[in-house]
């Protein structure tokens, strides 16, 4: 029987959207090779926790409890991952789209010569050979990846499948597998800001650029964003500048976002910046020139100087909160 | 010490992107070919660090997989300040045999620090460097914002949600950075290209790695449907269509 392995990530022992987005497109994987769906927990995880995987389709979960795990090293995880697909004889493995997949899905790769397609969009559409789509030149076109190893092994671009609630009765089987636990790496530091909608996770992203002409400019925005429950983001030459910090900047070289809303205000919309937000599934922008290749991308536009129309939108966007 | 940084040839961002007749590849004639730029960065960032150093770092190599059209590319890294090269010679083919090509071609040369780019611009593949810590089996750091070498000790920042944390590699170790490793980066001088000229570029044959995915055919993007203009007097109208019309809110 076919069997795919979905690795899961938690945050404090939390799972993110992203997980549960992973673990329902593994479960529809799985299904069409008329297989099942066995998940892989690394960390300390409660076992209520682990049991929302079932939701979507996951019908079992590899719970590796190792405190030595507390921290990410690439290589251990890595070795977690291998073990645990030998273990379960799991022909694809399925990884979200996450920094923590990126900085392990390669290594198992290469430990189990598995052929790795980063950020596919979409089910496969073809099982055999396995051939998935996935996005090449930042958008500018689309790729179908054959994978022709054994085992094969995709990661999920974030908000590309969704969530598909499919219950089944979870199993929660405790797996130790044999593994180096002297880490190579040791993490010394964290910090790490609370109580802010983070950007990867938004929903709702709210982005200025330099048509907002300075950092003492930014409350406005950041009071639209706290009036949608939004993220804040900028535009390369505002974090460039200064004005805002370098982990909000969204686009080509900076973070790829792919939120419902995506505001984009005073940004004329460079090129490498739409590359960084294309996959937005709402974009409205504010900008003065009608010009501006922003209009291009966007979905709704409102022409005129930012700096003037945020406070209205912040006064229609609270009414609306308050009526609904 | 020495560092190694890896460098993907990469059409330049800006290009329009065309595909070929039977769509079964991407159309790359007359492209402007870059160095990746996150790699550009890693290179900027390296150079920095050996320039800081006092002596302790002697060299920064810089390495490609790619055939011989890939050297005006490799010309540039050594112009913006890298002291040697090495091209192995054959097409890239994906970011698994690239990564099997470099640690074959690199495997007796001791680097200390090894840089990659978190992906490259072109199949946005964000594989390589840690494909090829795993045939070195070394250590890897992803999302690295920051390095710093303080004595024998090595420290970067590793982003994560909503910050960072600090972690300390064992050597050697390959670095997969991000924006924020360094603030810009460089551009070659006058004198640069001049000196780049006589820098060595060493050829190496590859190992024959074999790839693991292979693309089959290519679309392009769907044209997207016209702006809905909104009077700015009248931003009412904007909150009444993303509720009703996108149901997004």
């Amino acid at each position: 029987m076919s069997k795919v392995l979905i690795y899961t990530e938690n945050f404090d022992g939390k799972f993110k959207k992203s997980n549960f987005e992973a673990a329902s497109y593994g479960a529809e994987i799985a299904k069409q090779l008329g297989g099942e769906a066995t998940a892989l927990s690394i960390g300390n995880v409660a076992d209520d926790e682990l049991k929302l995987l079932g939701a979507y389709g996951v019908r079992k979960v590899l719970n590796f409890k190792n405190d030595s795990f507390a921290d990410l090293d690439n290589q251990a995880y890595a070795s977690v991952v291998a073990k645990a697909v030998e273990k379960e004889g799991a022909e694809i493995v399925i990884f979200s789209g996450s920094t923590t997949a990126k900085a392990i899905a390669p290594r198992v790769s290469v430990k189990l010569k598995a052929g790795m397609v980063f950020a596919t969009i979409g089910l496969p559409k073809n099982l055999s050979p396995l051939t998935v789509p996935k996005k090449v030149f930042h958008g500018k076109a689309f790729a179908d990846v054959v994978i022709n190893s054994n085992i094969k092994i995709i990661s999920l671009a974030q908000n590309s499948f969704g969530l598909v609630e499919n219950a089944t009765g979870i199993i929660i089987e405790a797996f130790d597998a044999d593994v180096d636990t002297t880490f190579k790496t040791k993490v010394t530091n964290v910090e790490k800001a609370t109580g802010k909608v983070l950007l990867n996770d938004a929903d709702i992203i709210v982005s200025g650029g330099r048509g907002l002409k300075g950092a003492e400019n930014w409350p406005p925005l950041e009071e639209l964003a706290e009036i949608l429950g939004a993220a804040t983001a900028c535009s390369r030459p505002v974090s460039d500048e200064g004005w805002r910090p370098h982990s909000e900047h969204v686009g080509q070289t900076g973070k790829i976002v792919a939120p419902n809303l995506y505001f984009a205000l005073g940004i004329s919309g460079a090129i490498q910046h739409l590359a960084g937000v294309s996959s937005s599934k709402v974009i409205v922008a504010v900008n003065t020139d009608i010009e501006a290749p922003v209009f291009q991308a966007a979905d709704y536009g409102i022409i005129g100087d930012v700096q003037k129309i945020l406070p209205k939108l912040n006064e229609a966007f609270r009414k609306f909160k308050s009526e609904n | 010490m020495k560092i190694l940084v890896c460098i993907s040839n990469v059409p330049d961002t800006t290009t329009k992107i065309k595909l070929t007749g039977d769509r079964s590849a991407v159309d790359l004639a007359n492209v402007q070919w870059i160095i990746n730029p996150w790699d550009e960065l890693a290179l900027t960032r390296a150079l920095e660090l050996k320039e800081g150093s006092g002596g302790k770092i002697d060299k920064v190599t810089v390495i490609s997989v790619g055939d011989k059209a890939a050297e005006p590319t490799m010309r540039k890294a050594l112009a913006i300040g890298a002291d040697d090269a090495i091209r192995v010679d054959t097409a890239p083919g994906d970011a698994y045999a690239v990564a099997h090509e470099v640690s074959e071609a690199i495997k007796n040369e001791n680097y200390d620090i090894v840089l990659c780019g978190i992906e490259s611009s072109d199949y946005n593949g964000s594989a390589m460097g840690g494909m090829l810590s795993e045939f070195l089996e070394v250590p890897s750091v992803s999302s690295v914002s920051k390095l710093e070498i303080e004595g024998d000790l090595v420290k970067v920042n590793r982003e994560i949600p909503g910050g960072f944390e600090v972690v300390e590699p064992q050597l050697p170790f390959v670095a997969i950075v991000q924006k924020g490793i360094t603030k810009e980066p460089r551009i070659p001088s006058m004198r640069g290209i001049m000196m780049a000229r006589k820098k060595p570029l060493k050829v190496v044959a590859a190992a024959a790695a074999d790839a693991l995915t292979s693309f089959t055919g290519y679309t392009p993007p769907q044209a997207k449907a016209a702006c809905k203009m909104i009077d700015a007097e009248n931003v009412g109208e904007l909150v009444e269509l993303l509720h009703n019309e996108a149901k997004i809110i």
